[in-house]
Order: structure tokens, then sequence, then C-alpha cells
């Protein structure tokens, strides 16, 4: 059995652990001024929506340049957000989503 | 956030168990597979990282890849640090490895929910996602040829839906919302023209900054006139160390 790689793995953890860890283990972030605490509130929201938008509306095929791609993914998580802002509830809203998107590949499929 | 968390246990079981298949694939031995899981703990530079290594690309390359495709996690752990700050730097050191995108978007709803840090919660929402992940890699290793593909189930469209809905969640005032909408509206121009990894950090980084733009007063929004006001729950509570404490 191979284990060539599991160095590659542990340098792998190496470059991505710091991003996780330096500001979590910054001394004195909690003494941060309100507008930089306020601005750490409003990542949240920002980021998330920032991830859940590129992975439906940027798409990348082989070594190809990244392309905007609007397509029935799109429509399903707006769909997707307009049930979880009517149910306040985040998993039928991804229920939705998904559904939707089976239902029109199965009708359709590329 | 149980119910929060089953579209993304769904989510990481399937793609888990897509990765174990690609691994396999690759000619990944288990243990690297395993490995790469437990030290990088990141679906999407793991793939990509299949990928390389199958194109013989060097390991300095997959190395910057990584920490490109991985430096989203510094905004992560930037949001969660003002809640974490009285935690022991051993605790805080090790919930750090286990922050993924999930265990992030089910963690901090909490924290704001509740008003302060509950690291059994975040011990729970980082297991419900590292778990079925890890095991659907050996299934997807060991049997993973008979699967289905994920996509033609729509189970590619789980991540950003259930990413979208927690968003959609963390929205309380016009400040979160036009962090949202610029945070998307830029991930999605810049993730074009450069790199998707380049965009979902250009976007988190300039979303915010957008909504601080906004009024505080014209917002209405949750704890924004000011962090730690005694109606609405934030990172410090009343008092930093008993809001900290939990």
């Amino acid at each position: 059995m191979s284990l060539d790689l599991v160095a590659l793995a542990l340098l792998m953890g190496a470059v991505t652990y710091p991003s996780r860890a330096l500001p979590i283990l910054a001394p004195g972030i909690e003494r941060l001024p309100p507008r930089a605490l306020e601005y750490l509130r409003l990542v949240g929201p920002g980021v998330l929506a920032a991830l859940a938008a590129v992975s439906v509306l940027v798409v990348r095929e082989g070594g190809a340049a990244p392309t905007l791609h609007i397509g029935i993914e799109f429509a399903a998580v707006l769909a997707g957000i307009a049930v979880v802002r009517w149910r306040r509830n985040v998993f039928l809203g991804i229920a939705v989503a998904v559904i939707l998107v089976a239902l029109v590949r199965a009708i359709a499929p590329a | 956030m149980i119910v929060d968390a089953l579209g993304m246990v769904v989510s990481a079981s399937a793609f888990g168990l897509v990765y174990g298949l690609a691994a396999r694939q690759g000619g990944l031995s288990i243990v690297e597979m395993l490995a790469m899981s437990v030290f990088v703990l990141a679906g999407a530079a793991q793939f990509a990282a299949i990928g390389l290594i199958t194109q013989g690309v060097p390991w300095l390359a997959i190395l910057l890849l990584t920490a490109l495709l991985n430096a989203r996690h510094l905004l992560y752990s930037a949001a969660l640090a003002p809640w974490l700050a009285g935690r022991r730097r051993l605790q805080r050191a090790a919930m750090a490895h286990v922050l993924t995108d999930e265990a992030f978007g089910l963690a901090l709803p909490l924290f704001q929910r509740i008003g302060r840090a509950d690291v059994p919660g975040y011990w729970l929402a980082a297991s419900l996602i590292v778990l079925p992940w890890m095991a659907m890699n050996v299934v997807g290793y060991v049997g993973g040829q008979g699967i289905p593909d994920p996509a033609r189930l729509g189970l590619d469209v789980v991540f950003p839906a259930a990413m979208a809905g927690i968003a959609v969640g963390l929205v309380t005032g016009r400040r979160e919302l036009t962090a949202a909408v610029v945070g998307a509206a830029v991930a999605v121009g810049v993730g074009v023209v450069l790199e998707p990894a380049v965009g979902i950090v250009a976007g988190g980084l300039l979303g915010p900054l957008a909504g601080l733009l906004v009024p505080a007063r014209a917002a209405g929004d949750a704890g924004a006139a000011a962090a730690g006001s005694a109606d609405q729950p934030s990172p410090h509570g009343d008092d930093p160390q008993v809001g900290l404490a939990g």
C-alpha cells in the first residue's frame, strides 16, 4: 500500500491550518473596536452568500477559464431561499431545491 | 441546528462518497485518501488535489492551490474569533482544525441565536459533517463503482442551497442583506474573471464592507448600532467575561 501522498496531505493540512486558526488564536480580538466587530458580524452572510453564488453561477469545464452559468441550479437555489424566508426552515429550502433540480434533469437531461 | 444540519449531512455524505471513488480512480491508497480527509478536511481542495496528482502536477503547485482554495477559512475564523475569545488556547486551536464551510454555517447562527459561544454545539456541528464525510469516503473507495451520480439526483445543489439558506437566516436587517447581496455579486464577478476561489474571498471581504456603509439607524439591524447592546446578542453579551463563559 502506497503511503507517499500522506506527506502531501500533511503539507496540504499545514498550508490550510493557518487560515483556520490565526484569527481564532489572535490575542485581543475581543478588544477590537465596535466597527471592526460589526464588520466581522457581517462576514457570515457575506461569505456564505458568496460561496452559494459561486457554487451555482460560476462553472469551469476541465482546464478552461471560468464562465457564468445561469441554469436550473440557480433557479432552484432562489426557490430554496424563498422557502427558507417563508417557512424559516433551511432543510425544507434544501429539499425544494433538490427536488426541482432532480425533476428538471429527469425531464430534460443535459 | 440538527434540522438545519440534515441537508448538510446528506451533502457531505454524497460528496464524501464521490471523493472516495475519485481517490480510488486517481490511484490513491485508502490510507492516503483518509490522510487527506484527516489533515486537510476541505472537500474542494481534496478533489482538486486528486486531479492535479493524476496529472503529475508538482507538489508545490498543489500546495499553492490548496492555500488559495482554503483562504476563505480566514474569514470564517475571523467571524468566530470574537465569540471564542475567552476560551482556552488549546481548545480554540483544536476547534480551528474542524472549521469547515458547513461547521461555520451551523455554528455562527447557533452562537447568534443564543447570544454566546456554544462549544459542545460547535463540536456537534463539526461531527455531523466530518464523521459522515469520512465514513462515506471509505464506502466510496471500497464499493463506489455501482453508485449513481449524485448530480442526477440533484444532490449537487444541496451545498449551495444550504449555504444560501443559512445566509438568509443570518439576514436580520438591511446591513446583512447588503453584505449578502454585494458579497454574492462580487464573488461571481471576480470568480468569472479570475478564479472562483478568489471570488469567494473577494465577496466575503467586500460584502461586509458594503454592509457597513448602510447607516445603522436606518438599517434597524440586530446588534448593528452597538455590538453588545443590552437587548441584542453579541459575541460579548452584556459583559465580556459572562458572555464568553457559556
